[in-house]
């Protein structure tokens, strides 16, 4: 397994956006992540699957350091974006966090306007110099999000009175208005309903031409239509990680097998 | 298939239109319970309903007060002559006994009377009719429309407190006097007019209930509230949000948590003695001063608000928080943007508690001196408004009860009535502020 991830890097060398070495993660005593290497392209979909409380979602949230807010979580190892250690002393996490968006499990717009969502981001940022430069934005934004023909009619409408999928469409609306470069998305789609579900995966796969996505997902069928790439963490390990095609119809790792079989998990 | 699971020990269900024992059992504990919940809440509204009763009959009479109204002529000659007297306010007197003599034989009351029974009724008229003169030189040669207060033990004559039966004639009043008085009223001189000197007057005498106003002691209770709501709602906010959202966990942090629901719970009396020692004894800053009164109320204060906004804050869901971090928002402006405006009316709902638990509060400024009688005249402006000696409405009510005459127990139920009207004030702002903050997520 490890021959071959070699023969990987080498391959995919030139469009590598995140680089994590030896990444450990600790919850006080509890050891959540062990020794995580991973290397994650540009413009392509990598999706994190596992059973519950394996680590994968702990792990995303390392990538932009929102593990940060959590008081008892230490991070060891090193996390590169395009060759810049993350964790290094002079990154402001805050600046990170623009380039690294989010996207989480429950939509949580803000209790605002659906137009306050999205330009809540390029507002703080300043991204926009004028109200001509954020409309556009805000637009393009919803547009990208899937959901401009939604809302167009109504973006002083609260963002919380749309529906879940809707809610969570504006939310990835939200988290590209800013530009980032890398998106990362826990579980997007684990309170909506097929139909929603659809639309999401589909945005997804459209983002990708722009983005570095990475999912975290609890269904292998969602892993298998959406990502290029796929990891497959169990008990804080990441047991393997290939092509999905690969993963999914010739696993290596008989823990993935047995995983992806549903006899694990 | 069906024997296997019956002799695996199902169990038979019945019918479903019998109840069976143990429904029956949780159907009436549920009942019982509903019963006891009415019943509970019936008794409160009767303590309520009996509370408000008592409050509005004792208080209701103090905002009522009897005067007797007469139209007095004065002549430049009668000015001159009672000037030239050694006896001045007795010409005075003497004038006003004319007037009014001729007020009853024009409307036909024929009663007997003399100077003392008119000072019995009245006070001393002739003192009060000087003044006025004295101040206003032109009235002399017009028609004056004199308003004279009545005594206390007449305003009690009315009011219900002394009767014809019990009267023991004193100097303050004898039984023939009732007699005087029942025919002035019949004669439409003694009337009734809504006490506006009880809620814009100082607190007076103690042998003057009837001339005592809540007035200045309401100006120093807004003084106070000032100082507490400047203070305290800053520095509360200030602080909550710093130990919900900012500080770390650990021994300190833990203990100063402890502290301040310790001193949410420290008798206010304590602080009272806390505010004496160090704001005036240690400090120097003014006695009795309505400044002091509120450094002191804010120190009660503020674990109450500090409690309550860290309660709504920690009430705001973290999906909130964790959606503008992702976006790239710094920590303050998570708080600031997102988290503070969906606590809002949380903490508006606990200052305002704060507020009214101060606005009541009598035990601590009686220790610094804020006790009633000190409120003998309003402030010049802001800033004596703060310094100058005054009192606040609990303490003036507190004054009030202690004295011995009948009239200032009224007094002190009316005083009831006004705080309780500041109060309902203020929740109402409350109300309206929360519904205006209040936002789903």
């Amino acid at each position: 397994m490890n021959d071959m991830r070699i023969v990987k890097r080498d391959v995919d060398m030139n469009d590598i956006k995140i680089s994590a070495k030896g990444v450990q993660v600790y919850y006080g005593d509890t050891h959540a992540i062990k020794d995580v290497n991973v290397e994650i392209k540009d413009k392509t979909v990598t999706a994190f699957i596992g059973p519950s409380g394996c680590g994968k979602s702990t792990f995303l949230r390392c990538l932009n350091r929102m593990n940060d807010t959590i008081d008892i979580c230490r991070v060891e190892g090193s996390i590169q974006i395009e060759g810049e250690d993350i964790y290094d002393k002079r990154v402001d996490p805050v600046q990170l966090r623009a380039k690294v968006g989010m996207v989480f499990q429950k939509p949580n717009p803000f209790p605002k306007s659906i137009y306050d969502n999205v330009a809540y981001g390029p507002r703080i940022h300043g991204l926009a110099r004028t109200k001509a430069d954020l409309d556009e934005i805000v637009e393009k934004s919803l547009r990208r999000g899937a959901i401009w023909n939604e809302v167009k009619d109504r973006l002083h409408a609260p963002g919380t009175g749309l529906s879940g999928g809707q809610q969570q469409r504006l939310c990835i609306a939200r988290a590209v208005a800013t530009e980032p470069e890398v998106l990362l998305m826990d579980e997007p789609c684990s309170a909506l309903d097929p139909i929603a579900t659809a639309q999401v995966e589909e945005l997804i796969d459209e983002l990708r031409e722009n983005f570095s996505v990475v999912i975290v997902t609890h269904s292998m069928q969602q892993a298998a239509r959406v990502s290029q790439k796929t990891a497959f963490f169990h008990l804080g390990n990441l047991v393997e990680y290939g092509e999905t095609g690969q993963i999914f119809t010739n696993p290596q790792d008989p823990r993935t097998e047995s995983y992806i079989t549903g006899r694990i998990g | 298939m069906s024997d296997q699971s019956a002799s695996n020990g199902r169990i038979s269900h019945g019918s479903l239109m019998v109840a069976d024992p143990r429904t029956k059992k949780r159907n009436a504990s549920e009942a019982r319970f509903r019963a006891y919940g009415i019943i509970a809440i019936s008794i409160g509204v009767l303590f309520l309903a009996s509370l408000a009763f008592s409050i509005l009959r004792s208080g209701l009479p103090a905002f009522t007060q009897y005067v007797a109204e007469l139209e007095v002529t004065l002549s430049q000659e009668d000015y001159d002559a009672a000037e030239s007297k050694m006896l001045k306010t007795a010409a005075y007197t003497d004038i006003f006994i004319q007037n009014f003599s001729d007020a009853l034989d024009e409307r036909g009351v024929e009663v007997a009377y003399d100077s003392d029974a008119i000072e019995r009724i009245l006070g001393k008229v002739g003192g009060d009719i000087r003044g006025h003169y004295r101040e206003n030189l032109d009235d002399i040669g017009r028609p004056v429309t004199f308003q004279l207060q009545t005594s206390s033990r007449v305003e009690g004559y009315f009011k219900g407190r002394v009767d014809r039966e019990s009267l023991v004639d004193s100097r303050f009043l004898v039984k023939t006097d009732l007699d005087i008085i029942d025919a002035l009223t019949e004669a439409d001189i003694l009337t009734s007019r809504f006490n506006w000197a009880f809620i814009k007057g100082t607190d007076a005498g103690v042998d003057n209930p009837g001339g005592a106003g809540i007035g200045a002691a309401a100006i120093g209770s807004f003084f106070m509230m000032l100082v507490v709501l400047l203070l305290s709602l800053p520095i509360g906010v200030a602080a909550s949000i710093y130990l919900e959202e900012f500080a770390p966990q650990n021994k300190f942090t833990d203990i100063v948590e402890v502290n301040i629901s310790n001193l949410a719970a420290v008798p206010s009396i304590v602080f009272g003695i806390l505010g004496l020692s160090v704001f005036i004894q240690f400090m120097h800053m003014p006695q009795s001063a309505p400044l002091v009164g509120g450094l002191v109320l804010t120190l009660m204060t503020l674990p109450t608000i500090i409690i309550s906004t860290r309660a709504s804050l920690k009430a705001v869901p973290p999906s909130i928080r964790d959606a503008a971090l992702g976006i790239g928002a710094s920590k303050m402006q998570s708080v600031f943007h997102h988290v503070l405006p969906l606590a809002m009316p949380g903490i508006l709902t606990g200052t305002i508690i704060g507020l009214a638990q101060a606005l009541g509060e009598s035990a601590p400024l009686l220790l610094i001196g804020m006790v009633g009688f000190v409120a003998r005249e309003f402030p010049d402006g802001v800033v004596s408004g703060f310094l100058d000696p005054n009192s606040a409405m609990p303490a003036q009510i507190y004054t009030w009860a202690a004295r011995a005459d009948a009239g200032f127990y009224e007094k002190a139920w009316g005083g009831i009535i006004v705080l309780l009207a500041f109060l309902l004030t203020m929740n109402i702002i409350a109300i309206i502020l929360r519904r205006r903050f209040e936002r789903r997520w």
